[in-house]
């Protein structure tokens, strides 16, 4: 392997409790299956990277976390996919209620075109947190969390499209940190910014984990060796369904892969 | 070896006839325009505008036809704007693929195509006699209401399909219901396009003839409406009467009476067109 990154050291994240799970979990659109049978463990107070070649299923796997896939007509779901033991496509469960819960950060930053603080307050308004008091509070706190309260203290009220990438990405994540969410997805959050800000965003990622659990998509294979404590590649089987090849801690994924498949992925030999 | 070739000559040509076909579309529009102010400016007065007519509108004013006019279209944007929001909200983003959202989507198609005085006739049949609302400006209005529903109904589901996917999704994601994502993110969005589509409808209200004609336009009254039930003036059906019906009407009063309504008609479109930008600066402004 000649992957020219530092590892860091995972060792304390990697022992954590199961916080999500998926069984045997296929997925259809239509007649098209775009998963087949996966089984994962996700980490508590961990990042889990997903990576793979284009139109793998990766976004489509993450999105299963938080059902955005329901927003897509003619989806179909098989197995399981659980937070803290509980089936979430079961009947009875109230997919508002997990969308707190489990946030996601988008490919591309997509602030609402409104205030700094309105973005951040949207989240606790809709959930009914209406005291102006209480709701700068919230948006202070998520504003630092995300490393972003010094570069926009004194721009709360300008607009929100008036900030650079960078920034609109990290006003992102305050605002899904504004509900306080246990699990934050991110489906390629820096694929639209530049170096600095990716590096701005792994570092913020990496704060994040001492508090939540992470599960990113990303196709960049020095973020997912540089900020990911678990690994999953996915590739495509021949009717281009999206399979699980192999699972386990980032450095070994990345120094020691056990199948065949990663290895030539990982070192750049296809994908 | 760097002469004119052939084909460029063809591309001249194909450029010009473009040009002027492209011309030929303004040239109508600037000559109305012109000869209705030339013609018609002499009448315009402080009186014309805020008197009632006189010897059957030879003399005196068109106030209550101009206010006839104003609550024509008032009337049919209270009724047609709701009715069309509800609907277009409806349409984008609720009903699936089915016989009934066809069935609606070609009622729609239809309702725009429909010739206004069988508009007119609808109303009369339904609004007047069924519902015994008379010859009023109830009447009037929702009849226009029906007419314009094609275009607020239509106008709010395009406004509400062009609202970015990536903001419902983030109001999603972070737990907002459906109807809390349409109420703060989506509408106020598809705002401006809703607001335009409105002006528009109005606009055209306030030109319509045709139906109204049938359904409650008296060409004089005595007195200003002084509720729905009762009848009124209004600039369309005033014009026609006067440039058609009386002998001997001075020719400024009836070009002074189309410049009124060119003006109301044409300064809701502007208004629309005003809207329209002001929106679209703010959204990619900083």
């Amino acid at each position: 392997m000649n992957i020219n990154v530092e590892l860091p050291d995972k060792k304390a994240a990697v022992n954590g409790e199961v916080r999500m799970n998926t069984r045997n979990l296929s997925l259809f659109y239509g007649s098209f299956q775009a998963l087949r049978d996966i089984t994962l463990d996700i980490q508590e107070n961990a990042i889990t990277a997903v990576i793979g070649p284009s139109g793998c299923g990766k976004s489509t796997f993450l999105r299963l976390f938080n059902r955005m896939n329901d927003l897509i007509t003619g989806v179909r779901v098989e197995g399981s996919v659980e937070l803290d033991g509980i089936n979430i496509y079961d009947k009875d469960i109230d997919v508002v209620a997990l969308r707190k819960k489990v946030g996601m950060v988008f490919q591309k930053p997509n602030p609402f075109p409104m205030s700094v603080f309105e973005n951040v307050a949207f989240g606790p308004r809709r959930h009914g947190k209406n005291n102006r008091a209480e709701l700068a509070d919230t948006v202070e706190k998520s504003l630092k969390q995300a490393a972003l309260w010094e570069e926009v203290e004194d721009k709360l009220e300008q607009s929100a499209l008036a900030l650079s990438g960078g920034q609109q990405q990290r006003l992102c994540i305050a605002r899904v940190l504004a509900v306080e969410p246990e699990v934050i997805l991110m489906d390629e959050p820096c694929s639209a910014l530049d170096p600095i800000a990716t590096l701005r965003i792994e570092d913020l990622m990496r704060n994040l984990a001492e508090s939540y659990t992470i599960v990113i998509v990303t196709h960049n294979m020095q973020q997912a060796a540089r900020a990911s404590d678990m690994s999953a590649f996915f590739m495509m089987e021949e009717d281009r369904a999206g399979i699980l090849v192999e699972y386990g801690p980032t450095a070994e994924i990345f120094t020691n892969p056990k199948d065949k498949r990663t290895e030539d992925y990982i070192t750049g030999r296809f994908g | 070896m760097l002469t004119v070739a052939p084909r460029q000559v063809s591309q001249q040509v194909a450029f010009g006839l473009l040009i002027v076909a492209t011309a030929i579309v303004v040239v109508p529009v600037i000559v109305i325009i012109l000869q209705i102010i030339i013609n018609g400016g002499g009448a315009i007065t402080w009186d014309f505008l805020t008197q009632p007519p006189a010897q059957a509108g030879k003399a005196g004013g068109i106030f209550p036809a101009i206010l006839g006019t104003f609550y024509l279209m008032l009337g049919t944007i209270i009724v047609a704007l709701p009715i069309g929001v509800l609907a277009g909200v409806y349409l984008s983003e609720y009903a699936r693929e089915n016989w009934f959202t066809r069935t609606v989507n070609m009622a729609i198609v239809n309702l725009a195509g429909v010739p206004s005085i069988v508009y007119g006739l609808f109303g009369l049949g339904i609004f007047v006699l069924a519902f015994h609302f008379g010859m009023s400006l109830l009447s009037a209005s929702l009849t226009l209401a029906c007419q314009a529903l094609a275009m607020t109904v239509t106008t709010s589901r395009e406004a509400i399909l062009a609202v970015p996917r990536e903001y419902r999704e983030g109001s999603l994601a972070v737990g907002s219901t459906k109807w809390q994502t349409i109420r703060h993110i989506v509408l106020p969005q598809a705002m401006p396009g809703i607001i335009t589509g409105a002006v528009l409808a109005m606009s055209r209200a306030a030109g319509e003839t045709a139906p109204i004609l049938v359904v409650g336009a008296a060409f004089f009254l005595p007195a200003l409406p002084q509720s729905p039930f009762d009848q009124f003036m209004a600039l369309p059906y005033h014009l026609y009467t006067v440039a058609a019906h009386i002998p001997g009407m001075p020719k400024t009063t009836i070009w002074g009476v189309a410049l009124v309504l060119l003006v109301v008609v044409l300064s809701f479109n502007v208004l629309a067109t005003i809207i329209r930008l002001r929106a679209r600066k703010r959204r990619y402004s900083t």
